[in-house]
């Protein structure tokens, strides 16, 4: 039953992805692109995505504790490091030149367009690359979110 | 390559993703973000961690399978970069959302709605530095 319910909730994410053009580097890329071909779609992704999630999440947070488990997982990492920042600034480079970020890659795995695939390999390779980075240094990084 | 301007559906699309984010933490408790889910099931902590992740991946890539039976037409995926900008950049992706811990859906979307001050500085780079990627690729470099 759990998983049946998670299914359909990946299964809602994936068509959300899969019509709003996320899963479409074409259109993510236009987006940024606001010096050339300009397309401005993906503010109403992010907006309609933020507000729902905002609204749902007070909802949910009303509650003491999620159905099918005794406690939300939240990230607990309160600190804005280097890490931080210098991650997300080298996803952006990386998102700016594939066009794909992996929420929209996730789900265009569906079109079986060999391209997702490439991306889908290349992101898991970047990711052990980075766990191996992460184990010769410093403790272990904070939760994925 | 231009493309069409679909706010209706991207807003659609947006508040299906802000409905499964909702769902999926009133549900199993956990954030819906791309890169936890894929970073789980590549080094699972338990099998329990591996199975939900797995389901969830599951229904996604059902995703486009469904729009396809209901709108007869595949979802459209246009890659208007080469193959290997494909795969440096999947791999600078894969290295940056590993130390910055998250990347569109699990700051963009969940940690901006939870207004976590570490997801607001994580998206607001994050964007600001996809941008001016593609500036410098498009209109400086010209690819």
């Amino acid at each position: 039953m759990r998983f049946v319910i998670t299914y359909l909730i990946g299964l809602v994410f994936g068509v959300g992805i899969a019509i709003s053009g996320m899963a479409n580097p074409a259109k993510v890329l236009n987006f940024f692109d606001i010096a050339g071909s300009w397309d401005p779609s993906l503010a109403f992704v992010m907006g309609g995505a933020l507000i729902t999630t905002l609204i749902g999440y007070r909802l949910v947070f009303g509650r003491s504790a999620p159905m099918f488990d005794t406690r939300f997982h939240l990230p607990t990492g309160r600190s804005i490091d280097l890490r931080l920042v210098g991650g997300s600034a080298v996803f952006g480079i990386g998102w700016g030149i594939a066009g794909f970020c992996p929420g929209g890659a996730l789900p265009a795995l569906g079109t079986g367009r060999w391209e997702v695939f490439a991306f889908v390999g290349a992101v898991i390779a970047g990711i052990l690359l980075a766990r191996f980075v992460q184990s010769l240094g410093a403790p272990a990084a904070g939760a994925s979110a | 390559m231009e493309t069409d301007f679909t706010p209706f559906a991207s807003l659609t699309g947006g508040i299906l993703i802000g409905l499964a984010a909702t769902l999926l933490m009133a549900s199993l408790g956990r954030i819906m973000g791309a890169t936890g889910i894929l970073t789980g099931l590549i080094r699972p902590a338990s099998a329990d961690e591996f199975k939900w992740r797995a389901a969830l991946l599951a229904g996604m890539v059902s995703g486009p399978v469904v729009v396809l039976l209901l709108t007869g037409q595949m979802p459209a995926v246009e890659v208007p970069v080469s193959v290997p900008m494909l795969v440096v950049g999947g791999m600078i992706v894969g290295l940056g959302v590993t130390f910055g811990g998250g990347c569109t859906s699990g700051h963009g979307v969940c940690g901006m709605a939870r207004l976590s001050p570490r997801s607001i500085v994580a998206t607001v780079t994050f964007m600001i530095f996809t941008a001016v990627t593609v500036f410098v690729l498009r209109h400086v470099v010209g690819v």
